[in-house]
């Protein structure tokens, strides 16, 4: 059975329940344990940076060239956090309750409810460390709103707020690089988990820059490697991002929790043909501001704007009157799909909807006449004061949008089309971060934990960071306490020898291949399978054709997967290969999981469980769990469920109406 | 911190590189002005001058005890100028070992922003040969004929400007020195004041138009003292 | 916007690591949709080469949304290419027109040495930030958020200054392989905020030490650095670097 090891007592004490009794390791002692953190993005990079200060010896790794790549820091929009600034009735309470409800009541109410409570702390730590975010003219911090919610509870640095919370991070992690407490290994890829006496002990990992394997010991090891979106070939994801390290741990005994959650985001830039190699977000903060609509008439072949007002249908405002173009992100990815799917969609592809300042740039306008006191100012005017303000609120996402598009924002409503960007499934974890695997914690997106069946906008930084600087500081403790007896575990230990060996023969396995086909195509091919049976939509029959195809294709990749250069050198093609080779075991995975919970909820839409609406629907009698899957052997995976009890926030039919 | 590091490291060296620099551009004030006297000769100013007045203001900065002690320093400046130029310009070409197939070019920057060494070096080779010509003359040889204004005797600098530039190519080299010093100032100066550590905009805007106008008022100038000699517009 | 399909050619540096010695190699790239980015189209010539049993290019490359800093190519004499306020990675083909050949070089600087083909180790910006370019607050120790109010004027300042993705852009622009637009960009975020006023001696000084350790020359104020920012990281920062290190150095005691 699996414990959830969630403290007793009422929900608003248990994280300070905790704290208060929570095991300690003195000062000395923590010099003398040693911490492996895998990635260096939100999580990682607070975690090393956290347990850095606190004195552990901190072993950090990261397959990118700097830990400041993280893919955290394409995280537009902002950070939520209950701070209740704006005096609109926002509170911890609020925070823990829209999360819960956005998350379609599969998430973990403990979990969720510390992840409120420490989200005031997070901006207070990130302004402290100089993070730049947006100011009133009073000097004091701008809040803007964001999906799911009716406050504004979102702190942003224009549309870089991933950014610039890394780099905070990135700093903070750097300074301790600086004292000594913190050890980099950029370019190195963990390979696999090391465990000894069923404790996790270590890692190995590869050198991306000469290809060797290297050994490293830790008392216990942190994935903070995020989500794996990239199974589906085409996300917002980065192109390295990647499952291994979770899969690996996965493999190695770590139960996988809810990986069939998958958020797809309704405002991205469309497909524009088969080269496409990654898909760009635009921030949902797009949707403040912007309104979303297609054709009344199907296959309207009109230039947007030679659609008259009463020819556009705005059907999120007509769907969801009380939330409108602000419904959280599951819905709204839906509903451009059903419109798509029903003959509206427009553009060249068929495949978007249109996204349009039109209104936005009047009203802003007119405040800045009103602002600055003007007269006899004509509709023009207006529209370029406008358009003005809307630069400056939103300017570098229409650049980027022009980039791409070759179209001009400010000119032509933008496209947009749901496209995968995160993952609320992943490791399972306990209330204190731990896996199933003692010692082996998941961090961030890399675990399940806070996101429920759908993650609210502005909420992945808010987990990333509460996880690294604010929960893991105190739950390892907890573990670490008991382990101040053992001492460093020379790496030639014969557990550290057979990993290396394993995965030595794995590496030399996939480069004996020497098939015909390229890692890229056979990526492809199984993000199409996934994005085709286990998208947006789902069903039973093409989840269980998925499964199918996608272990035939496991087969041909391992006897047809063409990798060039060798195992000893610089050899992006074989980091790929390794890593879809696990997305390969992972994306079936999915499917099972799918399959398996025949219910709607959030993210996961199955199209035999909804309403006459077309609205998901829940089954809370029957699927009220967590799904934690173990691993058995290649195909088998056996079921674990954890049961969810909503003491506070009970379930309901979540409405957006 | 130390001296020694300040003055060792790269911004310390730029720091110096632009201070001297400034104080180079302010001795080149003086000079263009001591110099412009020449003009004084004009038709339409005083026919009758005959250099008079650029000589008593050239006997003026030659016996003149302090000016003479802040010719010393001037010396100090352009040394350090053109010693740590060229310790910078080593060390920063050989901070990229191996260059680009395709240049950069003007993708961003002015062809005379980046050949500052250049133009400086045409500009000491260039002093040297105006050093041989007049300071050397005036200071140490006295090969310059004596004039006396007021019972005062003092060298005839004048006319030794007519002298040296009766020749053509003297004439053109000092033309050359002249635009090689316009582009070198028309960099030089905004750059002195940003790397001497003016970043508001405001008055960075400022400089640069100045720099500008300096960049091509001041070796004008200059340039016009070899060719009125020459053509004979002053005599 | 219409799009068409072109035929380029590319000559490309390749090196097999940083020991051996690189040389340029010549590839015909057929087919190409203006619609691609230009990093898709090596991922098309790279998945041509594989199938050919030749050796891929290898480039760095992440987001490709141009925020990660981590693309880096020097394409016809320019980083990042002909577009300006752009990466690598957001550059498309609309750019090139059929027939075209393009030239690609790793960023060159001897702080940042080749790896393998394009790819460089740009680690050296990693150890100037490491040299002071943070505010030293432990986790826990902080004040509440709104009780530091920052100018906007100042706060926006360092917005801008901290956009900086650290691409290397500007040291591989720069004539002197300076790397002052990336320092002065940090020194500028963090001193234009109360926050960072403390070490604001000690930051500017330290990492000035470091970017000189690393071999990254001096700055000549060219503004090649600037004109090639994906970020548009203005070069005014540099001026305030230099004032940040000359108050510092001669003020500071000891």
């Amino acid at each position: 059975m699996i414990n959830s090891k969630i403290p007793a007592g009422p929900l608003e004490n248990k994280w300070t329940d905790f704290k208060g009794h929570c095991k300690l390791v003195n000062p000395a002692n923590k010099r003398k344990l040693e911490v492996i953190i895998v990635g260096t993005g939100l999580a990682g990079a607070s975690a090393a940076a956290s347990l850095g200060e606190l004195g552990y010896k901190v072993k950090a790794f990261c397959f990118q060239d700097s830990p400041r790549r993280a893919h955290s820091i394409a995280a537009q929009g902002g950070i939520n956090a209950a701070k209740n600034y704006q005096n609109d009735g926002d509170s911890v309470f609020r925070l823990f309750y829209d999360t819960i409800k956005g998350g379609d009541y599969r998430a973990r109410e403990a979990n969720v409810h510390r992840l409120a409570e420490v989200s005031t702390n997070i901006i207070d730590q990130c302004v402290a460390q100089g993070v730049p975010f947006a100011r009133e003219y009073g000097g004091l911090l701008s809040n803007r709103s964001f999906g799911g919610t009716q406050v504004q509870r979102t702190f942003y640095a224009a549309g870089q707020t991933g950014q610039q919370l890394l780099i905070g991070a990135y700093q903070a992690l750097e300074r301790q690089v600086a004292l000594g407490n913190v050890t980099m290994y950029s370019r190195h890829e963990m390979q696999d988990v090391v465990l000894i006496d069923g404790k996790a002990r270590g890692i190995i990992a590869r050198n991306l820059v000469t290809g060797e394997l290297e050994r490293y010991f830790g008392h216990a090891v942190l994935l903070c490697s995020g989500g794996y979106g990239n199974v589906f070939y085409l996300s917002t994801m980065g192109m390295g991002s990647n499952v291994t390290a979770a899969w690996k741990a996965h493999k190695k005994g770590a139960f996988f929790g809810n990986p069939c959650f998958t958020q797809i985001h309704p405002t991205c830039i469309p497909v524009s043909g088969d080269h496409q190699s990654k898909l760009t977000l635009m921030s949902e903060s797009l949707r403040n501001d912007g309104r979303i609509w297609v054709p009344k008439k199907q296959g309207d072949d009109r230039k947007p704007n030679e659609i008259p007002e009463d020819e556009r249908d705005y059907y999120l405002e007509r769907r969801y009157p009380a939330f409108g173009n602000l419904v959280p992100r599951d819905v709204a990815s839906r509903a451009a799909k059903e419109r798509c799917d029903a003959g509206y969609g427009v553009g060249t592809s068929k495949q978007a909807v249109y996204l349009d300042y039109d209104d936005a740039f009047k009203r802003y306008g007119e405040i800045e006449v009103k602002k600055r006191n003007l007269d006899n100012i004509s509709a023009e005017e207006i529209i370029r004061l406008g358009k003005e303000v809307v630069k400056e609120k939103y300017g570098n996402l229409f650049n980027m949008y022009e980039k791409i598009t070759g179209e001009n924002p400010y000119e032509v409503p933008m496209r947009i089309y749901p496209a995968v960007h995160y993952t609320m499934g992943g490791l399972w974890v306990d209330y204190e971060l731990m896996t199933t695997v003692p010692g082996l914690y998941a961090l961030g997106e890399a675990n399940f934990s806070d996101h429920g069946a759908n993650r609210l906008g502005a909420s992945a930084l808010m987990q990333g960071l509460a996880d690294g600087y604010f929960v893991i500081p105190y739950t390892i403790g907890n573990y670490l306490a008991d382990e101040i007896r053992t001492h460093s575990i020379p790496t030639d230990h014969p557990a550290f020898v057979e990993a290396e060996k394993e995965v030595a023969n794995r590496i030399n396995q996939l480069m004996n291949i020497k098939g015909k086909q390229t890692v890229e195509s056979f990526h492809k091919r199984l993000g199409k399978i996934m994005w085709d049976k286990c998208g947006m939509a789902r069903n039973a029959q093409g989840l269980q054709e998925a499964i199918g195809s996608i272990q035939a294709l496991k087969k041909e990749f391992w006897s047809d997967v063409r990798i060039p250069g060798s195992v000893k050198e610089m050899n992006p093609e074989l980091d790929k290969a390794s890593r879809v080779a696990d997305f390969l075991e992972l994306g079936e995975l999915m499917c099972i999981d799918a399959l398996n919970r025949n219910e709607s909820c959030g993210g996961h839409f199955r199209e035999e469980s909804q309403t006459e609406e077309g609205e998901a629907k829940r089954d809370d009698a029957n699927f009220a769990y967590v799904s934690a899957w173990e691993y058995k052997g290649e195909h088998d995976w056996q079921l674990h469920k954890e049961v969810l009890d909503f003491e506070v926030a009970k379930p309901s039919q979540r409405s957006y109406k | 911190m130390q001296w020694s590091e300040f003055f060792t490291s790269s911004v310390g060296k730029k720091f110096v590189m632009g201070l001297t620099g400034l104080f180079l551009i302010a001795f080149l004030v003086v000079h263009v002005g001591i110099n412009a006297c020449i003009f004084a000769d004009l038709p339409i100013f005083n026919e009758n001058d005959n250099g008079a007045m650029f000589n008593k203001a050239a006997h003026f900065m030659g016996s003149t005890v302090l000016i003479r002690i802040m010719e010393i320093g001037l010396f100090i400046g352009f040394i350090i100028h053109i010693v740590q130029g060229y310790v910078l310009e080593v060390r920063n070409r050989a901070s990229r070992g191996i260059g680009y197939e395709v240049k950069m070019g003007n993708k961003g920057s002015k062809w005379y922003s980046r050949s500052m060494g250049l133009l400086g070096t045409i500009i000491l080779l260039f002093l040297v040969l105006h050093l041989g010509h007049f300071w050397v003359k005036a200071r140490f040889t006295h090969e310059i004929m004596p004039v006396t204004y007021n019972g005062v005797e003092m060298h005839d600098m004048f006319m030794e400007m007519q002298m040296v530039f009766m020749e053509p190519w003297v004439v053109v080299v000092y033309v050359l020195g002249c635009f090689s010093l316009a582009y070198h100032l028309a960099h030089g100066f905004q750059s002195a004041f940003k790397t001497i550590g003016v970043h508001n905009k405001k008055y960075s805007l400022m400089i640069t138009s100045l720099g500008y106008g300096f960049a091509i008022l001041v070796p004008l100038v200059f340039a016009l003292m070899p060719i009125a000699m020459y053509f004979q517009w002053v005599k | 916007m219409e799009h068409g399909t072109i035929n380029l050619t590319l000559k490309v540096w390749k090196q097999q690591n940083s020991q051996e010695k690189g040389r340029f190699e010549t590839y015909p790239v057929k087919g190409i949709s203006q619609e691609m980015s230009f990093l898709e189209m090596f991922d098309v010539l790279n998945e041509q080469l594989i199938r050919d049993g030749k050796e891929p290019i290898a480039f760095d490359h992440d987001c490709r949304e141009g925020i990660c800093g981590m693309c880096s190519m020097y394409i016809d004499g320019k980083p990042h290419g002909p577009w300006n306020a752009n990466t690598v990675c957001q550059l498309h083909m609309r750019a090139y027109k059929d027939g075209d050949t393009i030239v690609v070089e790793p960023w060159r600087a001897n702080a940042f040495p080749v790896i393998k083909d394009l790819m460089v180790d740009r680690s050296a910006f990693d150890r100037i930030i490491q040299a002071g370019g943070y505010i030293s607050v432990n986790t826990g120790n902080a004040v509440d958020a709104n009780s530091l109010p920052v100018e906007k004027k100042n706060a926006d300042s360092a917005f801008a200054a901290a956009a900086c993705i650290g691409c290397g852009a500007c040291v591989a622009a720069c004539k002197n392989s300076s790397a002052m637009l990336f320092l002065s960009a940090k020194v500028s975020h963090l001193a234009l905020l109360p926050q960072g006023e403390p070490e604001r001696r000690t930051r500017v000084l330290n990492m000035v030490a470091q970017m000189d350790k690393e071999g990254f020359g001096a700055c000549t104020n060219t503004g090649a650095c600037e004109a090639v920012c994906p970020k548009e990281i203005s070069i005014s920062n540099i001026a305030r670097l230099n004032a940040e290190y000359i108050s510092a150095g001669l003020v500071s005691e000891g």
